[in-house]
């Protein structure tokens, strides 16, 4: 196979992706490792890539410590309850500590934050903060790029593999990827890599099909690399049954937290009621769960998907009766509360403004339908799928630790953000500190381990082939039809996302199954799921843009593969609301309060699905 | 919600910042130069996620988006204007109605912030501690919680 030219980049420390965890862990290795070579590999422009790309409206993770406000036992007590009791005590403590100096530093960069008369944040709620936050991302990256050094930044890259050391499949030695913009391959030699790319939307057939596919909640430049990454090369996952499966308004999947607990409005169905008075009952069926306060998020999710099932839609998000009772019919107060509203969807999901200005909808005077949408995978938001890294040194147990916080399975391969599983709720702000806390991590990685880990050219020139075949595939059979989408030699990046969304949706419990599948179901889907990865090995692209899209359907399959062996593992329903077993309806503490891991055997293609133990620290 | 490039406005950047910033910006590489009539265009919207990143940087305000055709009636509009330091943005709905608001979106010029600036920490006494750079200041508290030390 003609190949193009290879360019190697030999660094210290190589940071995969630049988003909200890229750019701390930059931020951070520069000021350990001055010394050190901090290289950062990110598909897009650091500005604006990832999932803060878009903006945010708030900052949901802010203990407020220097205010008296929470304490980091206070974060993982209401974490554990919000999971459903599984988290990673030592991983979510870990974050709530340092979580406020990242906060602090965001502002000190230009990131405004609303205040109150005092000078002390305004609150939403008891974790989040509301900032003006068209900007976030640019105010993040910007000293990061500093940092680094520009000459260290290699953007328009798409890393599609991890490598591993020629004689130790369990030390991490680079990556590999391929230009974007430039007729390129890429051979990243690193002693320690940094996980730090996105959790996957689009895994799910979406509500919206056609143009709306890319109206994802989660970014849909979230393509699950952190999973489709790590897997491959026997990295042990965990949780990668969980999913999120958001409440939002309908279509434009704006945001609803402010609604809910800043303008304190009300979700009621088509016959006035509100969900949380009359299904209280269904709470009690999930102890000791389902009374803990605030109810957890699956929980609410479940009885407004009970009202939904039994025919009781639209739902309705009553942002006229909230708005009223705010304004208190004072003009003054209305439009500081209509100025507030709007600025919620324009600093974040621009969309959903524009689907009410479409609909000629005012929140003021005419409430707004809201919906359960489809599944997404992550780890950093109420999601909790990633990688089973080693906790910190003072926190963690003898079983969660094993010599580097945040270090995965295999050695000198670190992950923050999207990528570390079961360390949920950490938003914008808790993955930058994550991404920081790796960074550290890896500093210290380095000094005790400086040798440069061995590349097999050989192992790089068989992946460099790999990752330029849907160019070539396509080259060589183009001419076998004269309809160039229909051909039986490959199948398009567009093509295989819908089939891998179809096999999704139908049978691991997506939207058009209701969120329910069982194990039969299970095991016929990953039947389907096997046989799409043997085709993605025939995938074609006719340039360089779409090559990017076979990656990236690569890794959400991944995602997809792992998702549904996990979900068959746990013979349970442990998130009703986000998705049920058919043939587990019930919460079984007893048995499944533990993590379910999973590690794939390249060699011999082949799955080990285990359990870990959940262990209590905070009491 | 794709983007769509009017014709008539946009001029590629005119031969400035080394190409096109709708191109240069697009986090999912979707907006590209058709070299044939010099004008940027969105190569595949159906992955576009509606994100602005284009639109809030075209010189030229050139690029505008069309509500996704899955859910969006037509006739509305979001369009923002880059004004210091924020955007003032005007929101036109279906039925003529307009609003206009703007909004701050940073609070210090682009490219002065100072990374550890001030920070006391010592890069190799430090290391192995628990605390991050520059917390002894920026924390907010004292002391770095521990378990240990709640426990």
């Amino acid at each position: 196979m003609a190949l193009p030219v290879t360019e190697t980049v030999e660094c210290d420390i190589l940071i995969i992706g630049g988003g909200m965890s890229g750019c701390g862990a930059a931020f951070e290795s520069k000021f350990w490792g001055s010394d050190l070579k901090v290289v950062i590999a990110e598909k897009a422009v650091i500005e604006r890539s990832g999932a803060t790309g878009e903006g945010l409206s708030a900052i949901n993770c802010y203990m407020g410590q220097r205010y008296g406000w929470n304490t980091p036992e206070d974060f993982v007590q209401y974490v554990v309850n919000d999971m459903m009791g599984l988290a990673r005590e030592d991983l979510v403590y870990d974050v709530g500590r340092h979580v406020d100096s990242s906060v602090h530093l965001l502002e000190e960069w230009g990131l405004p934050i609303w205040k109150k008369e005092d000078g002390t944040y305004e609150r939403i709620g008891r974790w989040q903060i509301p900032i003006h936050g068209e900007s976030i991302k640019p105010v993040t990256a910007e000293p990061a790029r500093k940092a680094v050094g520009q000459e260290n930044i290699y953007e328009r890259v798409s890393v599609t593999h991890l490598l591993t050391d020629a004689n130790d499949p369990e030390r991490i030695a680079g990556a590999v990827g391929f230009g974007v913009r430039e007729n390129k391959l890429y051979l990243f030699k690193a002693k320690a890599v940094i996980i730090t790319t996105g959790g996957a939307s689009n895994v799910f057939r979406p509500r919206s099909v056609n143009e709306g596919i890319g109206r994802t909640w989660y970014s849909v430049f979230a393509t699950g690399s952190a999973y489709g990454l790590m897997i491959p090369v026997g990295t042990e996952m965990t949780q990668m049954e969980h999913r999120f499966v958001p409440t939002r308004f309908k279509d434009g999947y704006g945001p609803v937290g402010m609604w809910f607990q800043y303008f304190h409005a009300r979700v009621t169905n088509a016959l006035g009621e509100d969900y949380t008075v009359t299904r209280d009952d269904e709470l009690d069926k999930y102890p000791p769960y389902g009374r803990a306060v605030p109810t957890p998020t699956p929980l609410r999710n479940h009885q407004m998907f009970l009202d939904i099932r039994d025919g009781k839609g639209p739902m309705y998000m009553r942002t006229e009766e909230a708005m009223q009772k705010l304004a208190g019919g004072d003009p003054a107060k209305m439009d500081q509360v209509r100025q507030e509203a709007w600025e919620d969807f324009l600093d974040m999901t621009i969309a959903q403004a524009l689907t009410w200005a479409s609909q000629n909808i005012e929140p003021e005077v005419t409430p707004s339908e809201v919906n359960l949408a489809e599944p997404y995978i992550m780890g950093s938001h109420s999601g909790e799928a990633g990688a089973w890294v080693s906790g910190p040194e003072d926190l963690a147990p003898p079983e969660y630790f094993w010599g580097y916080n945040k270090m995965t399975t295999i050695r000198g391969l670190f992950a923050a953000g999207d990528g570390v599983g079961a360390a949920p709720h950490k938003f914008s702000s808790g993955s930058f500190t994550e991404g920081r806390l790796a960074a550290k991590a890896a500093v210290n990685f380095l000094r005790d381990n400086p040798a440069a880990p061995s590349v097999s050219d050989a192992q790089v020139r068989q992946l460099h082939e790999s990752i330029w075949a849907p160019l070539e595939t396509f080259d060589r059979h183009q001419g076998a039809s004269t309809t160039e989408g229909i051909n039986p030699n490959y199948i398009t990046a567009a093509q295989a996302l819908v089939r891998l969304q179809k096999i999704m949706d139908e049978y691991a419990g997506g939207t058009s199954a209701w969120y329910t599948t069982n194990g039969p179901t299970l095991e016929r889907g990953i039947r389907l799921i096997e046989m799409l990865r043997e085709d993605l090995k025939q995938l074609g692209a006719r340039n360089r843009h779409e090559l990017l899209r076979c990656w990236e359907v690569v890794h959400r399959t991944w995602v997809g593969e792992a998702h549904m062996r996990h979900l068959l593992h746990r013979q349970e329903t442990r998130w009703p609301g986000y998705y049920y077993r058919a043939d587990y309806p019930d919460l079984d503490d007893a048995n499944w309060r533990v993590f379910v891991n999973s590690r794939y055997d390249a060699a011999n293609d082949q799955w080990s699905l285990m359990t870990r133990p959940y262990i209590n620290l905070v009491k | 919600m794709p983007t769509f490039v009017n014709p008539t406005a946009c001029n590629a950047c005119a031969g400035e910042h080394q190409g096109p910033l709708c191109v240069y910006i697009c986090p999912n590489d979707l907006m590209a130069l058709d070299l044939e009539s010099n004008k940027g265009f969105n190569q595949e919207p159906q992955l576009c996620s509606e994100c602005y990143a284009c639109v809030k940087l075209c010189p030229q305000e050139a690029i505008h988006v069309r509500g996704y055709s899955d859910f969006i009636p037509l006739g509305a509009s979001v369009q923002p204007r880059r004004v210091e330091n924020g955007l003032t943005w005007t929101v036109t709905f279906r039925n003529g109605k307009v609003l206009e608001f703007t909004y701050p979106s940073r609070s210090t010029p682009v490219g002065s912030s100072e990374p550890y600036k001030d920070f006391t920490e010592d890069p190799a006494g430090d290391l192995k501690g628990q605390g991050l750079a520059g917390e002894s200041h920026w924390l907010g508290v004292d002391k770095l919680p521990s378990l240990a030390a709640s426990n």
